[in-house]
């Protein structure tokens, strides 16, 4: 049925229809409508039968499910940024005990400096951690994604982190398309567990692994995420069957049959860039839009068929790695790889800053005209950048970095936006 | 597609409001997208929501950069905040306020703009007397309404039941009603002059 | 099993025999009706305090549930030694994830348990004193507030044996150990405030704390029994001697462990929603030396010149405690 509600509102709601069992959370902005939600819809029984959790750190947040979990229970959990850095040691054990746990993670910059707004840098931290991570465009796929989620999860016994924009996504009111509880009943069966604490089965989980065995056990986390790029897709049609619309799947493409440029993001940045597309295709230029939802496992396939043939590969994200330079480009040109296109990286909207669609226009008309250098950071101030610099080479204090740039930039309340 | 900001301070319900235009805007059938600039601002603090409304599947995730209508909640925000950045000649501006425009100083800026989209409406004023809060947003919202094409009266009335219950419901719609009526009245006129 | 005062009168060589007690009263080491959940082939030390109290103290966990329990463990010897790759020594549903998360998980599996209407199935978690006291503080904090249905065992050897004996914030003052060596003007561990974890957990008002150790089996049996007839969050303490890092012959374990209590070095009580309920008296008192002097890593405060001052505040701190809990007497 179509509402239009706070993305958080949406995702706790598709939650609350997959019948986790256990949800613990722990509190962190921009997440903390959707546990708010989901609290509520415990405490008044409309969520049953389903503990819900208050813990006292996301370290315990993530350990809770993984006990959970690993005692059969449909399990979820939600975080950002700095919570999912506290929880990494448990990021990794769930991965590796290979227990289906689904998490949002409200994407958001990590500090220092402390930042609540929005980029990709949380989910890109643990992009190795051996999670499936799902990146959502919209609040809609959002909530479709979280249904998919559970159920690639279960079937693979792999956790799966959900990644949406934090504030972006899920504190704008939007039109969704909420499902019953019958379509996801059928869509979503009871979790059937591959391990599972028993007293009238018992197993031990979570030994030691010596040299002797390690490495087969970590390859097998490897050919699991391969599996996934046949389950993926197999389960985003097995959603649009039951739901009648398509969400999830590995890419999106937009315009890229005969585009000449292509470029490439992920969450919902993907709506302005197709936005400021449209303006160039009635410029006359050949442009097209590929959007990155299944990031792990990394669709190197698909990615490369749809590139196939295109001149030139411009990737904007919303992270990158410090004395490097783009983390999902480097993916992507290992897609591309023995292809002549070059693959630009733009760095944009890091820690909130907006991507308007005029500084993307004018971005992608460089592109176009192959004016544009490798490594792009979207909208700098380099004036900034250059009297930071400057200061402190003449001065051994200097002082915080971040405190001396705010002064420069005069006060705050007479910016916007 | 219609664009929408709201200024306000934090406490006078601007995120809130921004969110039941949407829901009205949603109710009369059309695609709509609220949503604040985040912050950390407590109460007290400028703040800006906003609110896009379209036929089609709004794609757009930048802030609103060139409004077609400005609401300003708060009129102390007038010549501290820059409220009127980017907005087109052609657009709205709805104050909440018992004043006039010349009052506020704001004269010599509005020339060139269309009279009959230059409204007040005291909202704050309203609100008290209808709910006994000073809370200004549901009024503009009914004064939104009156601005005809965008969003109904009664979609307003149907957000308003979605927010709030009882009592409060029941004021907050007799607000918005009062308002609406101001500036049905205030455009009317702004229409009589010009044909004058 | 009810808790009955055993009164010795036989002197001379203070043996604690068997065959003076009711059949249904003597520890037995190797009935069939043991659950040996924690089987034979673990690869612990000779003389392991934790192994024998882990034993016991699961058995009795399994027998007063019949069999329906959930083990979590933490990081740690005990969970080391347990499970050498490829084998496990458990005979019942156990789940290592993290050092430092036990209570969390724990608290997982007993939700999981009530989500699904089986809340005959009981759980419980284990961890040393550096998973518990330390780094996994948090997270058994957080249990106690939240009254999980958990009971909490912690194995306190009183130091990181596993990594080779470093100092955990249970290390008494004074011992050496790999991180508090015993050279330099303060030779051992300092004398800091102390973290008294079964107090904590009093503080908390949990349903019922107690502390143990391996010298007296049967009342660490009991202990655990009566752990398990209560729902809630739930902490026993159980004082369970390392022979390698702490120096000591391999045979001294249960005999450092009486050591313990009757010096009132680590005193033996229950306590129910922050109240103490009862304590195990003192039967003999000893001098602190007594415990301290077959233990090398309090090596360092004798010999030719002995450090009086220092062995005089750790008679002070065993004497504090027997006053606190009033340890002597009737």
């Amino acid at each position: 049925m179509l509402e239009q509600c706070e993305g958080s509102h949406a995702v706790a709601k598709a939650v609350a229809l997959s019948r986790p069992e256990v949800i613990c959370a722990y509190p962190i902005s921009p997440q903390t409508h959707i546990v708010e939600g989901l609290g509520e819809l415990v405490k008044t029984g409309e969520l049953a039968p389903c503990e819900f959790i208050n813990v006292e750190s996301e370290f315990a947040a993530l350990s809770v499910a993984i006990g959970a979990s690993a005692a059969g229970a449909r399990s979820y959990t939600a975080t950002a940024s700095q919570g999912l850095l506290f929880m990494a040691e448990a990021v990794y054990n769930a991965s590796g005990l290979g227990l289906p746990i689904v998490m949002t993670v409200a994407n958001r910059a990590i500090g220092a400096p402390i930042n609540i707004w929005n980029d990709h840098t949380d989910s890109m931290s643990m992009r190795d951690a051996g999670w499936l991570q799902l990146f959502a465009e919209t609040n809609q796929e959002a909530l479709d994604l979280h249904i998919q989620a559970f159920k690639i999860a279960e079937e693979l016994s792999l956790p799966v982190m959900v990644c949406m924009d934090g504030f972006i996504l899920t504190h704008a009111y939007e039109r969704v398309d909420m499902p019953t509880q019958a379509q996801v009943d059928r869509f979503l069966p009871p979790y059937e567990p591959r391990q599972v604490l028993d007293p009238n089965d018992p197993v031990t989980i979570g030994a030691m692994v010596g040299p002797e065995a390690f490495t087969e056990v970590r390859y097998l986390a490897h050919a699991k995420q391969m599996q996934a790029l046949d389950l993926i897709p197999q389960i985003a049609e097995e959603f649009r069957k039951e739901f009648g619309r398509d969400s999830g799947g590995l890419i999106k493409t937009y315009k890229t049959e005969d585009a000449e440029t292509i470029v490439i993001a992920l969450g919902s940045v993907l709506g302005t860039i197709k936005d400021t597309v449209d303006d160039l295709r009635a410029e006359g230029f050949k442009v097209g839009v590929l959007g990155i939802t299944s990031y792990r496992p990394f669709p190197i396939s698909a990615i490369r068929d749809a590139t196939a043939n295109a001149k030139r590969i411009v990737v904007i994200e919303k992270c990158f790695a410090v004395g490097i330079g783009g983390i999902v480009s480097r993916d992507v040109r290992s897609a591309v790889r023995n292809r002549p296109q070059p693959v630009l990286t733009v760095v944009a909207g890091l820690g909130g800053r907006a991507i308007t669609k005029a500084s993307v226009h004018k971005l992608l008309l460089d592109v176009i005209a192959d004016k544009l250098e490798l490594l792009t950071f979207l909208d700098l101030d380099w004036a900034v950048v250059n009297r930071v610099l400057e200061r402190e080479k003449t001065q051994r204090r200097s002082g915080p970095v971040a405190e001396g740039i705010l002064r420069d930039l005069g006060g705050v309340p007479s910016r916007m936006g | 597609m219609f664009q929408v900001r709201i200024h306000g301070r934090g406490g006078q319900g601007v995120v809130t409001g921004a969110e039941m235009m949407s829901i009205a805007a949603f109710l009369g059938g059309r695609h709509a997208q609220a949503f604040p600039s985040f912050g950390s601002e407590r109460t007290g603090a400028p703040v800006v929501a906003f609110c896009r409304m379209d036929d089609k599947e709004i794609r757009l995730r930048e802030p609103i950069m060139q409004p077609d209508a400005i609401i300003i909640q708060d009129p102390t925000l007038l010549h501290q905040v820059d409220v009127f950045s980017g907005l087109k000649r052609s657009g709205f501006i709805l104050i909440n306020t018992t004043r006039s425009f010349e009052e506020m100083g704001l004269g010599e800026f509005v020339k060139g703009f269309r009279p009959e989209r230059l409204l007040t409406v005291p909202a704050s004023e309203l609100a008290m007397k209808h709910v006994g809060r000073p809370v200004p947003n549901v009024p503009l919202l009914g004064a939104f309404a009156a601005l005809g094409g965008l969003i109904s009266l009664d979609a307003v009335q149907q957000a308003i039941d979605q927010k709030f219950s009882g009592v409060v419901a029941k004021g907050n719609k007799a607000a918005a009603k009062e308002a609406y009526d101001i500036v049905m009245e205030q455009e009317k006129k702004a229409e009589e002059m010009h044909h004058a | 099993m009810e808790q009955s005062l055993v009164k010795f009168y036989q002197t001379g060589t203070f043996t604690v025999g068997n065959r003076l007690l009711a059949p249904d009263q003597r520890s037995v080491q190797a009935g069939t009706q043991r659950s040996n959940s924690l089987n034979s082939g673990h690869r612990a030390c000779q003389g392991c305090g934790e192994a024998l109290g882990a034993r016991y103290a699961i058995d009795a966990a399994m027998a007063a549930t019949n069999g329906q329990l959930i083990a979590a463990n933490a990081t740690g010897c005990l969970e080391v030694f347990s499970t050498p790759y490829p084998e496990t020594s458990w005979q019942m549903p156990w789940i290592h994830s993290l050092f430092g998360n036990a209570a969390a998980v724990a608290t997982g599996i007993a939700a999981a348990m009530k989500a699904k209407g089986r809340s005959d199935v009981r759980v419980v978690a284990q961890g040393g004193d550096g998973g518990t006291t330390d780094i996994g503080f948090g997270c058994l904090s957080g249990m106690f507030e939240r009254n999980d249905d958990v009971l909490y065992i912690c194995y306190d050897n009183e130091a990181y044996m596993n990594t080779g004996v470093q100092r955990s914030s249970a290390t008494p003052p004074a011992a050496r150990t790999a991180t508090t060596m015993a050279v330099g003007q303060h030779p051992g561990n300092d004398f800091g405030q102390g973290k008294n974890v079964p107090q904590i957990a009093m503080a908390h008002e949990i349903p019922y704390v107690a502390t143990a150790t391996v010298a007296d089996l049967h009342d660490l049996e009991y202990k655990v029994t009566k752990a398990m007839s209560i729902r809630g969050a739930r902490y026993i303490h159980i004082f369970v001697p390392c022979p390698l890092g702490w120096g000591a012959a391999s045979h001294d374990t249960i005999k450092l462990s009486r050591l313990a209590v009757e010096s009132g070095v680590f005193p033996v009580f229950e306590a129910e929603h922050g109240e103490v309920t009862g304590v195990l008296k003192i039967r003999r008192k000893v001098p602190v030396e007594d415990y301290l002097k077959p233990q090398k890593r309090f090596a360092h405060l004798f010999g030719k010149s002995p450090d009086v001052a220092t062995l005089a505040r750790l008679q002070a701190r065993a004497d504090r405690n027997i006053r606190r809990f009033g340890l002597l007497g009737e």
